[in-house]
């Protein structure tokens, strides 16, 4: 065992080698554009240079002569489409600004032409000398720009139900021993997968085959079909490798049937290729929010009010927000509790899903303000912690399914160190740098949807499993075989997975981390059936069928040892028995409390997620507790972080070894949102400036030197047969506190906006 | 990327004779139909995005077996223009003679790109201004003469305090000029009329009316070396930045200091990342020559470095972080051990 591949603790997996590992290294893993085509035309996007706005007139004649140039498309010449919804109000798109549709503009960088050339080269240039005239209206940026609108998130935005609240905030508050109101803000950020957000969409007759990093292949296909008026059975998207997604491509953008309509009427494969700086504008994004947080406490530190209210920006059209308050005003032990989510409305693309949405912000700001409750309290902020940790949640009252926050953080604590630091700020230094130590806690919900798999064992062991989930970096294929293996109790090397391709059994979104649980749960269900043919052929009688099922553990059942104590099914006799070389099931799972219309919605692409805090009578999250050490250069004030480390404790562990590269990449994602990311926004003009990987900051390796990832052992038999939660989104929540609160620690100035420069330290 | 024509420069003679022919009078050369082509890190970008536009490019790499060599001696160092930055970075002689030098190219980009760039490119690298970079941005006077600054009043935390006009403040982006300007390096150029030489302070340009305009190279002229007279091992590159590697400075000094019975008989202070141009800090220099070293007069230096500076509203914080990065560079080449 390495560092990389952890000694699995009791209830973990093997940390078998990732599936894909050697395609990935050698080259061989195909990703969208890299699908051969025949004959294809290439599409370059030309992307509006204003916010807001109309298109007066085009000047083409300059493009139309680059030799190899097909067809420019434009609002004036575009294939129509049909609208189609935010995914938020029953449809499958990110935002509901279609580009090409009029001569509007409505955000920075927006689609208005496409140009289509024999060539990826031809096609560029062309749109480099393609020429626009505008009439442009002074856009509003964002919080702080004149003529945006505010309002209640509850009200307009569907999937934003509640503005938490119990007891009577007010007076608990007034009445408080301790009292702390401070402000946080967050930056805009975006995705930036390395992949970039290409599509290819070929015709074969009336049947249309696209070629794009999704995040989610059935809701894709339902949404291009849509847009496009054809049966959604005609449409099939393939990926079965995506170049990273964090939520970028969860849901629809208009590219793709922009594309598939332009190679229609082509009839010819077309490949599109945007640029880097076209991903800040033709896809989703974090938008920035600001927080007000209020906490009441008793001089021991017990919380008696707590306060949360959030802003966030979106377009002008849809009410996008991420509402973290449903995690935030529930984290704590605390009886008197109110909040608001806000949404302001600008001159901006929607933005949408960034890995951990609503946490990373909201967690930033209550997990800041214990760290300031904590230093006027004069505790320990880990003690401040477990004295306001719960069983269950203050709102209604439901359990968690389990919760592993303290363990979580006196592991960390622990092998970080925590107990040597010297408690007062400013206090701590090494040559030119203060020294700083900081923590805080993380969680993510626990989330599943509704998921089918197909399942074709061999008398020799060989097994295909099929299911259109994708693999995003995350290692799904990787723990969908070592499910398989071990459920059927066949070598992992025997093992096919065949996902990212809507031709295969629905699985849900990739997103809100609920991948594992559900394609893994879906998995085990289908493998028992697998099974059961087996068993009964071989054992034919009422009792052995029985103990078929009572031991290999069916439907609801959670994993436990079921599997393990049937290896003595013997393949070759039950293949004897059963007089066929192939068994093969298809089968469809569900969570505990899935609506009614989950394995219609799973078919059609809509997602069903359910679990954290929306469950019936319990809340299910994953907990960690992260642990930073900054260093602060006192005469450049240069913010550096040596040091990262955090515990997690997540139910089943699959695969460490893939459990800990994700949340290795958390970790050092959190550091990085909290020190260097940020879109910044030319407040005249509503536009991007970084758009790019030279401006936009993320780290490089000599900024992580130290990351340090702990798993702890965690069982809940109540959340699904998986046993999983979903970690994906952990690490990377509580680090923007983390990180600043040990800014705080070695520095004593608080800073509450993100990301922190060096320019906002004052030594 | 717009269609042009490749062509590799065999000799010096015909790769001045081509450029020259490209060039045309009372028109910046950065606007020339044809460029030469080095190490590509910063032609071949920006001719993706746009911003230039050659019809020609002729590739001067075949040049590097005359241009290329790293010549330490007694009385100077003598650095061909198509040596590596790396190779230069990793030389011992450098590393030992010149630290400034050694640290501002091992500072500057990645491991990638410094193994491609070479000290002549690097000089001429132009600026990073997210405004310039963006041909969908109308204002800009240094793409676009006359067309007015997007960045004055826009997003200008990268910008430059010092050397700036009413037309630009864009910021010159390199580390290696501010350790030749500090080190009173001259520049050896090839063009048509054969070999001449002139202060490196004298190669670039400030914006004033003409932010179009980078440097004062003839059509058709190549540099081919820099010459560093004298030797400097109480040398001192200090980078401050937002991240620990590949990344521009926020605020650089390059400063160089000969100490002797504890007084200073002379020093050499420049400054990268607040300045439109490299920039010599004489007023700096002026301060400390004869002095003997204390916090207080590195203060004053400092003070004096940054005393015309102007800030816009996102980069006025780069004058008090440049004055204290000037400070530490300054303790830190007083304190060396040489």
């Amino acid at each position: 065992m390495t560092a990389a591949a952890p000694e699995p603790k009791a209830n973990m997996g093997q940390p078998a080698p990732r599936y894909d590992a050697v395609a990935k290294v050698t080259g061989r893993a195909t990703y969208g554009s890299d699908m051969p085509l025949d004959n294809p035309a290439y599409a370059f996007l030309v992307t509006s240079a204003i916010s807001k706005g109309r298109i007066n007139s085009f000047g083409l004649d300059d493009a139309k002569r680059v030799r190899g140039v097909i067809d420019i498309v434009t609002h004036e010449n575009a294939p129509k489409l049909k609208e189609s919804k935010l995914f938020s109000n029953g449809g499958y798109a990110g935002t509901t600004i279609q580009p090409l549709k009029s001569a509007d503009v409505a955000h920075d960088g927006q689609i208005i032409a496409v140009v289509v050339a024999e060539s990826y080269e031809a096609a560029r240039e062309a749109a480099n000398r393609v020429k626009v005239s505008y009439t442009t209206v002074t856009p509003s940026a964002s919080f702080d720009s004149p003529g945006t609108t505010k309002a209640a998130a509850k009200g307009q935005n569907s999937q934003f139900k509640e503005d938490p609240k119990v007891g009577d905030f007010a007076k608990a508050f007034d009445e408080a021993e301790v009292k702390l109101t401070a402000s946080y803000e967050t930056p805009t950020q975006h995705h930036n997968p390395m992949e970039l957000f290409s599509t290819s969409c070929a015709w074969m007759g009336d049947d249309l085959v696209i070629y794009e990093p999704s995040q989610y292949v059935y809701g894709l296909k339902n949404g291009v079909a849509e847009q496009l008026g054809i049966d959604a059975d005609k449409v099939r998207v393939v990926n079965p490798y995506v170049g990273g997604g964090f939520g970028s491509r969860g849901s629809m953008t208009p590219r793709t049937a922009i594309i598939a309509g332009i190679a229609r009427r082509l009839n010819r494969p077309v490949k599109l290729v945007p640029t880097r700086d076209q991903g800040f504008t033709i896809a989703t994004y974090r938008a920035e929010t600001r927080h007000e947080i209020k906490l009441g406490a008793r001089r021991d530190g017990k919380l008696v009010a707590l306060r949360h209210e959030g802003v966030e920006v979106s377009s002008r059209p849809d009410p996008y927000c991420v509402g973290g308050t449903k995690t935030t005003t529930r984290l704590y032990a605390c009886r008197n509790v109110d909040s608001l989510v806000s949404i302001v409305r600008a001159d901006r693309n929607t933005p949408g899903f960034m890995r951990s949405p609503p946490e990373v912000p909201y967690l930033f700001a209550l997990e800041s303000a214990m760290d300031e409750l904590a230093v006027k309290l004069s505790m320990d902020p880990v003690e401040l912690r477990r004295v306001n940790d719960t069983t269950s949640e203050p709102i209604a009252g439901k359990p968690y399914t389990s919760r592993s926050l303290m363990p979580c953080f006196d592991e960390a604590a622990k092998a970080f160190g925590w107990a040597q630091r010297s408690v007062t700020p400013k206090s701590m230094s090494d040559g030119d740098w203060l020294i700083g130590y900081g923590c805080a806690a993380t969680c993510y919900p626990t989330q599943m949807g509704p998921s089918a798999a197909r399942i074709r064992l061999q008398r020799d062991g060989r097994t295909r499993v099929e299911i259109a989930g994708h693999e995003i970096g995350t290692g799904a294929y990787t723990i969908i075989a070592q499910t398989a293996s071990e459920r059927l109790g066949v070598p992992l090397e025997k093992v096919s997975v065949f996902i990212g391709d809507s031709d295969l059994p629905p699985a849900p979104v990739a997103g809100g981390s609920n991948s594992t649980a559900s394609t893994c749960s879906a998995v085990m269900m289908v493998c028992d059936r697998v099974r059961q043919r087996l068993f009964k052929a071989l054992m034919p009688n009422e009792s052995l069928t029985d103990k078929a099922k009572e031991t290999v553990g069916i439907g609801q059942t959670p994993t436990t040892q079921a599997a393990k104590s049937d290896r003595p099914l013997d393949l070759e006799k039950a293949f004897d028995a059963l007089g066929a070389g192939v068994v093969e099931e298809y089968g469809e799972w569900k969570p505990e409390g899935a609506p009614l219309d989950s394995f219609k919605a799973m078919h059609s692409g809509h997602v069903r997620l359910v679990g954290g805090a929306a469950m019936k009578d319990k809340i299910a999250y994953a907990f960690g507790a992260e642990f930073v050490e900054v260093r602060v250069n006192r005469f450049t004030h240069e913010i550096r972080c040596p040091r990262l480390v955090g515990a997690f404790a997540a139910g089943r562990i699959m695969n460490p070894r893939t459990a800990r590269s994700q949340l290795m990449g958390g970790l050092i994602w959190g550091m990085s949102s909290a020190l260097l990311e940020a879109t910044e926004i030319d407040e005249r003009t509503a536009r991007y400036v970084n758009d790019n990987f030279a401006d936009y900051l993320v780290p490089v390796n000599a900024d992580v030197p130290g990351v340090e990832v702990i798993l702890l052992s965690e069982q809940d038999d109540h959340i699904n047969p998986a046993g999983a939660k979903g970690l994906g989104e952990l690490a990377n929540v509580g680090t923007n506190a983390a990180v600043c609160n040990a800014i705080y620690h070695a520095t004593g100035q608080r800073i509450r906006k993100l990301p922190v420069r060096l320019e906002n330290i004052e030594v | 990327m717009r269609p042009f024509v490749y062509q590799r420069a065999t000799d010096p003679d015909t790769a001045v004779q081509v450029l020259s022919a490209a060039a045309t009078a009372n028109h910046p050369l950065t606007r020339a139909t044809a460029q030469p082509l080095a190490g590509g890190t910063t032609l071949i970008d920006l001719m993706k995005l746009d911003v230039m536009r050659p019809a020609a490019i002729v590739d001067i790499n075949p040049l590097a077996q005359g241009w290329s060599a790293i010549e330490p001696g007694s009385e100077r160092l003598r650095l061909g223009a198509l040596a590596k930055m790396s190779d230069v970075a990793a030389h011992d002689e450098i590393l030992r003679n010149y630290p400034v030098i050694a640290n501002s190219l091992k500072l500057a980009a990645s491991a990638q790109l410094r193994n491609m760039a070479t000290l002549g490119g690097n000089v001429m690298q132009r600026t990073r201004c997210s405004y310039f970079r963006d041909v969908s941005y109308e204002n800009c006077n240094k793409r676009n003469p006359g067309s007015g600054c997007a960045a004055m009043d826009g997003v200008n935390r990268m910008h430059a305090v010092l050397g700036t006009s009413d037309q630009c403040i864009a910021t010159y982006p390199g580390d290696f000029a501010q350790a030749l300007i500090a080190l009173d390096a001259t520049v050896e150029v090839t063009g048509r009329s054969g070999t001449r030489s002139m202060p490196f302070a004298e190669l670039h340009k400030a914006p004033g009316n003409t932010p179009e305009i980078e440097t004062t190279l003839q059509p058709g002229e190549l540099i081919s070396a820099f010459v560093v007279p004298g030797r400097w091992p109480r040398s001192v590159y200090l980078k401050a930045r937002d991240r620990q590697s590949y990344e521009f400075a926020l605020s650089s000094a390059a400063v160089a200091l000969d100490v002797q019975d504890g007084t200073i008989r002379d020093a050499r202070v420049a400054l990268g990342g607040v300045a439109t141009v490299p920039w010599r800090a004489r007023e700096a220099e002026a301060q400390l020559k004869g002095q003997r070293f204390d916090d207080r007069l590195a203060q004053r230096a400092a003070d004096a470095a940054f005393a015309e500076a102007k800030g816009r509203q996102h980069n006025s914080f780069k004058i008090a972080l440049g004055k204290r990065v000037v400070v530490r560079a300054l303790q830190q080449a007083v304190t060396m051990e040489i």
